[in-house]
């Protein structure tokens, strides 16, 4: 497409009303203001995007939490969430662990050319409920487009702010010998709902994800006048990286029991069948507590009065015998030492 | 799960090895020549359960770690091939060639899929009839039927695009080989309970018999485990060497008849080299003459020998049972899962990689 | 070739029953690699486990 002059235009306008995402929808021209303002900004549907502006101006309050991440799933859709409820709830989430209510979140998408845009109008309405339901809003975002090949369909990234409402900090620096661990409920099942639906293996029964909005039960933790040294979401790498990254921050030991580790049946049998071991399988919807020993109780008894966290149990407790080691006593009675995953789980098969 | 939950009693296995105890009366060595009794007697700590006396040594199990290198690099070649798919199982995929592993190679572009079974291999091949697909086939016997079935049915329907590079490995040779070598401590086997599923334990008879070491078919789950090591032990006490069956809930002495003769009308025994064993003869399986047509070497070259491997890395020890991991002065210093010197901290199933994982670095409460 | 759907505790999936055409519905298997390899003898399983009791049981007094 070389005009006289051999000046080629390194975006062509696309002809007619496409139904897929073109490269022209990134240009920051009419087709890209036609995109937001007929895709993402109704489907957002928050006032301060309806102004229109290169930036939200917002009153916090109070001291701040702020976190980013980037979300790169394959597929884009599987059971139990997409895209779109990751980015939400991943952030909102985070934003949870650090003691903070989420108020705010900003959304840059990343699109590939050719991305349906009924699926951008799927993922914009899922982040819309999903932003709802754990009570924030979406106030700012961008929108790049990329050629085909290079963006897996769409990227993702969401920064949030939050209000600490934490009186102490929370943090693995806060974790003392002899703190109870309490894990919020069942393991596994993100990790395998998307591997068992991007690799086709062929399972009839469905395992769905636990994607879920983790900031109400953190926040009850924290009304209830519980002392909480230190939260962490699971996500990937499961339970065991975050039982190493904080012990060793900590500079402490942690005992788990194996026995006291929920892991849904369906969740165990797809773990035995590909040789996986769920301590390492992803969640989306899980998250671990450190309180001292003496709240324990009260506080898994706060957690179980919530719908996402109420499978709540004591899981282990904290020393100082051995800084960074984390062991779990299996089911002989035997301890074995837990470590992070090298690289991508792969199954196995013998 | 029924036959699963109530062999992991542990009550059960604590009387198990207190009966153990009670009738060892010397100290014994023993080996068990499979990846998966490996990985459940790290994970649940068996041998930590068992007296002092008894040493369990892991053996070349792991069809992983005993892929000869050359394999390796082969599959890494014909995957880079922009008109090729290579499947293959998990484990595979981090095992080193001599540049690299398959992961790489697919970090690289290549089009390498993870597959739970040669099921989905052939039916990726029915999906995508323009592209070869190669199906890299590794394993010991309990693996071999049912690669075998999937080429036969990939001859009936007459799939033209469908290849498997086969790397099969039969376990009597390498016990052999083992006994056989000079200053071999092995006393008794506990003999994989998933191999002998496919084919029996008869022609483990002659071994117990000529190299007088008792042979005991056992499972995979700790009951099982334990059980085996104390009928062994009961033998070895008594003078015995003897093929005992641990695990009749699965095995029978002639194996399974339909597997057996699946494998006869689709592969060859033939020689095979044994990454850190070497050369064992009629220790492998290869194609028959009638399947040629799905031979990956045939259509993409055959794999050649590669030169021997040098460095730091004690694998072939291990793996023949004469060291033990946390032995390995690399062991968890320059040798780790993130920064593997050798194919048995690659593997899953590797020794190494076991020990490291439930023992951690410092190997925990291991005796030499 | 026949095929079955085999449930795993929780998990159900197809499974092809090639090498044990004596399975019949109810009955457990071994799986490997998408192929069931034998079908569990329960007698046998009871056997061994009344042996496996046993034994448990006579170290029980001496058991650490």
């Amino acid at each position: 497409m070389t005009e006289a002059g051999g000046f080629a235009p390194a975006c062509p306008a696309p002809a007619g009303a496409p139904d897929t995402v073109q490269l022209a929808h990134g240009g920051g021209g009419r087709a890209m203001a036609r995109l937001i303002d007929t895709i993402i900004r109704p489907g957002f549907a928050d006032a301060e995007l309806d102004r229109r502006h290169d930036g939200a101006a917002l009153e916090v309050g109070g001291p701040l939490a702020f976190t980013t991440d980037s979300y790169v799933v394959r597929p884009l859709v599987f059971p139990g969430g997409d895209i779109g409820t990751l980015a939400v709830n991943g952030t909102v989430n985070d934003l949870a662990m650090c003691g903070a209510r989420p108020l705010f979140l900003s959304v840059a998408f990343i699109l590939e050319e050719g991305l349906p845009l009924d699926l951008l109008r799927l993922i914009v309405a899922s982040m819309r409920s999903a932003a709802a339901a754990a009570g924030v809003r979406l106030v700012t975002g961008d929108t790049k487009v990329v050629d085909r090949g290079k963006a897996d369909g769409m990227f993702v990234t969401t920064a949030g702010i939050g209000r600490i409402v934490a009186p102490e900090p929370v943090g693995p620096a806060s974790v003392r010998p002899g703190d109870a661990i309490i894990l919020s409920g069942d393991i596994g099942r993100h990790g395998i709902a998307v591997m068992a639906a991007r690799e086709g293996f062929g399972f009839e029964t469905i395992v769905a994800s636990d994607c879920a909005p983790l900031a109400a039960p953190v926040l009850a933790l924290l009304e209830a006048g519980i002392a909480v040294r230190c939260l962490r979401d699971l996500t990937r790498g499961g339970l065991a990286s975050a039982m190493v990254e904080i012990a060793e921050t900590a500079g402490l030991s942690i005992a788990l029991d194996e026995a006291a580790i929920p892991v849904r049946d369906d969740v165990a049998a797809a773990c035995e069948l590909l040789g996986l071991d769920p301590l390492h399988v992803a969640n989306e919807g899980r998250f671990v507590a450190f309180v001292p020993a003496a709240d324990a109780a009260r506080a898994v008894d706060v957690l179980r009065r919530h719908g996402v966290s109420d499978g709540a149990r004591i899981i282990g407790d904290v020393g100082d015998d051995a800084p960074g080691r984390v062991s779990c006593r299996g089911a002989l009675g035997i301890a074995r030492a837990v470590d992070m995953l090298t690289g991508e789980q792969l199954p196995r098969i013998c | 799960m029924r036959f699963r939950e109530e062999y992991r009693d542990p009550a059960a296995a604590r009387g198990l090895a207190a009966a153990i105890a009670r009738i060892v009366t010397r100290p014994w060595t023993l080996m068990e020549v499979c990846g998966g009794q490996t990985h459940a007697i790290v994970r649940f700590g068996i041998d930590e359960l068992l007296p002092q006396a008894v040493t369990l040594v892991h053996g070349p199990g792991c069809p992983v770690c005993v892929t000869p290198v050359e394999y390796i690099d082969k599959a890494i070649e014909i995957a880079a091939r922009t008109d090729v798919i290579l499947c293959s199982f998990g484990d595979m995929l981090r095992v080193p060639g001599t540049d690299g592993d398959l992961l790489a190679a697919k970090s690289r572009g290549g089009d390498i899929r993870i597959v739970y079974s040669p099921l989905d291999a052939l039916a990726i091949a029915r999906a995508e009839p323009s592209r070869a697909v190669v199906f890299f086939a590794v394993g010991f016997e309990t693996t071999a039927p049912a690669n075998a079935i999937v080429a036969w049915q990939a001859k009936r329907e007459g799939i033209g695009n469908f290849f498997m590079l086969v790397s099969h490995v039969l376990v009597p040779p390498a016990m052999r080989a083992i006994l056989a070598a000079p200053g071999n401590r092995i006393r008794g086997f506990l003999a994989a309970g998933h191999v002998c599923t496919i084919m029996g334990y008869e022609e483990y008879e002659p071994i117990a018999a000529r190299y007088r070491v008792p042979i005991v078919v056992t499972g995979f789950e700790p009951l099982d485990i334990l059980d085996g090591v104390y009928r062994c032990v009961r033998q070895l006490e008594a003078g015995r060497a003897v093929v005992e069956n641990q695990y009749s809930r699965s095995v029978r002495r002639d194996g399974n008849r339909a597997a057996r003769t699946m494998m006869g009308e689709v592969f060859r025994v033939i020689p095979r080299r044994w990454r850190g064993i070497g050369d064992i003869a009629e220790s492998g399986l290869g194609l028959g003459d009638a399947y040629a047509a799905f031979d990956a070497e045939r259509r993409f070259g055959c794999v050649r020998a590669a030169a021997a491997e040098a460095g730091t890395c004690i694998s072939g020890l291990v793996l023949r049972g004469e060291r033990k991991p946390p032995e390995c002065p690399a062991f968890g210093t320059h040798c780790t899962p993130e920064r593997p010197l050798g194919v048995t901290m690659v593997s899953g199933e590797g020794a190494c990689a076991a020990y490291y994982r439930y023992r951690g670095a410092r190997a925990v409460g291991d005796r030499p | 070739m026949r095929v079955g759907r085999v449930d795993f505790g929780g998990i159900v999936k197809a499974i092809n029953l090639a090498f044990v055409p004596e399975a019949r519905i109810g009955d457990y298997v071994l799986v490997h690699v998408g192929f069931a390899i034998t079908v569990i003898d329960e007698i046998e399983a009871g056997r061994v486990f009344e042996h496996l009791r046993e034994l448990g049981e006579l170290a029980g007094d001496g058991a650490p």
